[in-house]
């Protein structure tokens, strides 16, 4: 049953060309096997994994390759089934461009199966701890692009309302959209199972309203289920409804206080790609080896969503695709408002792949020059946060990092509405990334500094301390000797006095004999 | 292969610096139309010297600082203020009178402040006031409304004027030149007539129409539909006209209310002078204005009661200038008191 209640709004936003149709034609399909896998070992947002594997050591489908390398980090599992060839540093994609430790398999083409028993309906009698440590185990994260530990996520109890986002704001993307459309039920199951560990009352499915066909496949799910714990929320198309703060605004129609988790106002909010992941995990015993990735755009061939195993290079999906139009383009990793242009197709696809946009240089934003920021406060208008983004760039440009601090730059979420409406074309977000770092290193070399200068400071102090005692035990130490000296002197001067009084009473008795008895000659 | 890298985001809108310059000159064609059919040649004279000067001025500075001339001179920054200059200016204000407002404006209040985005004062109204100080006399030659008496001088005599500085021995300066509706109402005053008596007088009446001044009425209503415009457009933010128009409306109704005799009405106020193009094209300059939403209140209201103070109580005849530039001073401390409450804020 639909409840229609009326939702909020976030401040700014913007109107987007969704593009989504290109890769809505077809039904999602399974990528093809390739014969060699890597797998980056950071995939997440944590600590890096640690690798459980050898090289030459032969995996399982299935298998964790690697274990979480602390509280916030996630497990890597082997996609497929075969041989560890290497362990070592490979391109990845990184913002930083830099390459990571990554576990290459050679396929063997087996497609065997570790061993596994899924829990299935079991789950609702086991405890929430257990039900975190499987998802744990089974390396969820965040699938809608932050990449989060689930199992972390989750450590929020007794939450009353799960919001299910399926709100896919950035343009083009629409591997949620396509998993909605075909896999609802299983997508509401995994959330079941989030509502029972988090021991939800409500769960608030927010889908866009650009895509009907999700919300009537959603919809029919949610009327079959009819325990009323699952209410469809239909919001208007607005970038960025997706980000987590502003869809807990629309639905809730409050903030998120500033440096808090959504867990201070009951709510907890996951992507529906998670929900799927965790499905799979519960009913299938199946960790996360795979992801659906919309691969569009205008420079690729066959615009389409594929259900990819993580680590599938991304060339051979961009091959399965159809390949490149045309040479010229320029190849995004995630939508076009935050997406992250790659150097490369020599990539591996990871967890936190949900598109490959490949679009035509003709169409790629022309950043060569900027003209100066003539204060026109259009990226006010459309800033998400209220933030004053030409005030930012300001005090960003003449690196007035305190003033930037004070304009809350650390609120900023990087959704690029003020730079894609700049007149300017000022590469805004480019600007807040770099004062962020340098905030942050400033604050570590601080923090060093403090450090250091606190060893200093207990040395200095232990240093002084072992002086002082040094003197003091050499004081008593003289103290003692001087009275000892000062005995021994007074022992010495009597025992001198007494020697030469004996000394001369000998010398009395000797000459009184002298005296007494010269006549014996 | 290796492809192309770029920041995020990699879409754009279409809107550059360059179209919203030259939305601004699209949206004061109107109003400056009717200004030259209401005041004459002299208008298009202004234009004329104006854009040549600050086109010319501009490029030289660039030059000087050594920046990419055809990037910044095609920004259409220079072309506004020259325009809004012109508009501004008397029509029968002397070439050279032009010449050097326009310097001013460009070289002094622009570029040795850092150029575009960079000056803390509105280069046109610097440049204006520069004018307005040094040469009184010659700010008041506005030309005689084309229906009153013989109108506006002939291309010829205005061209003699302007660029010769004499007129030909047929026409005489106070048969081509007359005061503004607001000066003559100022006058009256200090020769202790009220308003109404100036307004229906013999020898005013035909000065004045239905809202304000003839002539002036117009013009200033195609500036007000000229800023909707660019309103609508999404060029100009609405708070500050609004907020100007209401500071100036407001303070007009409160004294007019006290004293009617003395005090002309809102709408009288709300349609002389350069008010509509002050409030929709001139105080809405990005650079100068304030950029915070309730900053941006501030600062309109505060430019609409410093004109009216200027206007009532003060020795020149129209404050918009001044306004605007006493405003440009403050919006560093207006813009740091109204920070906007911040997403996940309690409080600023």
């Amino acid at each position: 049953m639909t409840v229609t209640k009326t939702i909020s709004t976030f401040h700014g936003g913007l109107k987007l060309k969704g593009n989504k149709q290109l890769s809505t034609g077809t039904a999602i399909t399974a990528a093809a096997v390739v014969s060699q896998y890597i797998i980056p070992l950071q995939q997440h947002i944590g600590a890096i994994s640690e690798s459980l594997v050898s090289i030459g050591e032969h995996v399982l489908k299935g298998q964790m390759i690697a274990k979480p390398g602390s509280t916030i980090s996630a497990a890597v599992h082997a996609p497929v089934s075969g041989t560890i060839t290497a362990i070592d540093r490979q391109p990845v994609p990184h913002v930083s461009g830099l390459p990571d430790y990554c576990i290459t398999i050679d396929n063997d083409f087996k497609d065997k199966w570790v061993k596994t028993q899924p829990l299935a309906e079991d789950y609702n009698n086991h405890t929430s701890r257990d039900l975190r440590q499987l998802l744990r185990d089974a390396g969820i994260v965040g699938l809608g692009g932050a990449t989060f530990p689930s199992d972390i996520k989750e450590t929020e109890m007794d939450t009353h309302t799960l919001i299910l986002n399926g709100v896919e704001c950035e343009p083009y993307i629409t591997c949620d959209d396509m998993l909605m459309r075909e896999r609802a039920q299983q997508v509401l199951a995994g959330a079941d199972i989030i509502g029972h560990i988090i021991k939800a009352h409500e769960c608030i499915v927010a889908i866009e309203n650009n895509k009907p066909e999700a919300i009537k496949a959603m919809q029919a799910v949610i009327d079959a289920d009819g325990t009323g714990f699952f209410r469809l929320q239909v919001i208007p198309t607005l970038y960025p409804s997706g980000g987590e703060k502003q869809l807990i605004k629309i639905i809730t129609g409050k903030e998120v206080p500033s440096g808090h988790f959504p867990g201070e106002l009951d709510v907890l909010c996951h992507n529906v790609a998670t929900a799927y992941a965790i499905y799979q995990a519960i009913y299938e015993a199946r960790p996360l080896i795979s992801r659906i990735m919309t691969v569009t755009g205008h420079g690729i061939q066959q615009p389409q969503n594929i259900e990819v195993l993580i680590g599938t290079p991304m060339k051979d999906c961009i091959e399965q695709c159809g390949g490149y139009i045309n040479d010229n383009c320029e190849l995004i990793m995630g939508g076009p408002m935050m997406g992250l242009t790659l150097q490369s197709d020599h990539l591996p696809v990871i967890k936190a792949t949900n598109c490959l946009l490949i679009r035509p240089c003709t169409e790629a934003a022309d950043t060569k020059t900027h003209l100066p920021c003539i204060r026109c406060g259009k990226c006010v208008e459309v800033c998400p946060v209220r933030l004053l983004p030409q005030q930012l760039y300001w005090y960003t440009s003449c690196k007035n990092m305190e003033r930037v601090k004070n304009h809350h730059l650390f609120d900023c979420i990087e959704c690029g509405c003020c730079a894609y409406v700049c007149p300017s074309d000022i590469p805004l977000v480019q600007y807040y990334r770099f004062a962020k770092t340098e905030i942050r290193h400033k604050q570590q070399q601080r923090i060093a500094s403090d450090t250091a200068r606190q060893h200093h400071e207990a040395h200095q102090q232990r240093l002084e301390r072992q002086k002082q005692e040094r003197e003091q035990r050499l004081r008593k130490k003289r103290e003692m000797l001087a009275a000892r000296n000062k005995n021994t002197d007074s022992n010495n001067k009597e025992a001198i006095t007494d020697a030469i009084a004996r000394a001369k009473a000998k010398k009395a008795e000797r000459e009184q004999a002298a005296t007494k008895q010269p006549v014996k000659q | 292969m290796l492809f192309k890298t770029s920041p995020s985001p990699h879409i754009k809108a279409s809107n550059k610096v360059q179209s919203m310059m030259f939305q601004v000159l699209y949206a004061l064609i109107p109003g400056a139309l009717a200004a030259m059919y209401f005041f004459g040649w002299g208008v298009l004279f202004n234009l004329g010297i104006a854009i040549s000067i600050c086109l010319a001025s501009e490029a030289l500075m660039l030059k000087l600082r050594k920046r990419n001339i055809t990037t910044h001179l095609t920004d259409g920054s220079a072309l506004v203020t020259a325009c809004l200059l012109a508009l501004a200016l008397p029509p029968l204000a002397p070439w050279w009178l032009t010449t050097i407002a326009c310097l001013f404006a460009i070289v002094v209040a622009k570029h040795l402040y850092g150029g575009l985005g960079f000056n803390p004062f509105n280069p046109a109204m610097v440049g204006y006031i520069v004018v307005m100080i040094s040469f009184p006399l010659q700010m008041t030659l506005w030309t005689t409304p084309i229906s009153i008496g013989h109108g506006w001088p002939d291309f010829l005599t205005t061209f003699h004027w302007v660029f010769g500085g004499h007129l030909p021995t047929n026409a005489n300066l106070d048969s081509i030149s007359m005061a503004t509706p607001m000066d003559i109402i100022k006058t009256q005053l200090h020769q202790s007539h009220f308003i109404n008596e100036t307004r229906a007088s013999d020898t005013y009446k035909m000065f004045f129409g239905t809202l304000s001044g003839v002539g002036w009425q117009w013009i200033n209503s195609l500036y007000l539909i000229g800023g909707i415009w660019l309103i609508k457009k999404g060029v100009i933010d609405w708070r500050i006209p609004v907020a100007l128009l209401i500071g100036l409306a407001f303070f007009a109704n409160l004294f007019q209310a006290i004293d009617f005799s003395t005090h002309t009405s809102a709408i009288f106020q709300l349609f002389s002078g350069g008010i509509m193009l002050g409030a929709f094209f001139i105080a809405t300059d990005p650079i100068t204005a304030s950029t915070t939403p309730k900053g941006r209140w501030l600062y309109g209201f505060g430019i609409g009661t410093l004109i009216f103070i200027i206007r009532t109580w003060g020795g020149y005849p129209d404050g918009i200038a001044f306004a605007v530039v006493i405003m440009n001073m403050v919006v560093p401390i207006i813009d740091y008191y109204t920070l906007p409450k911040i997403y996940g804020h309690s409080n600023n």
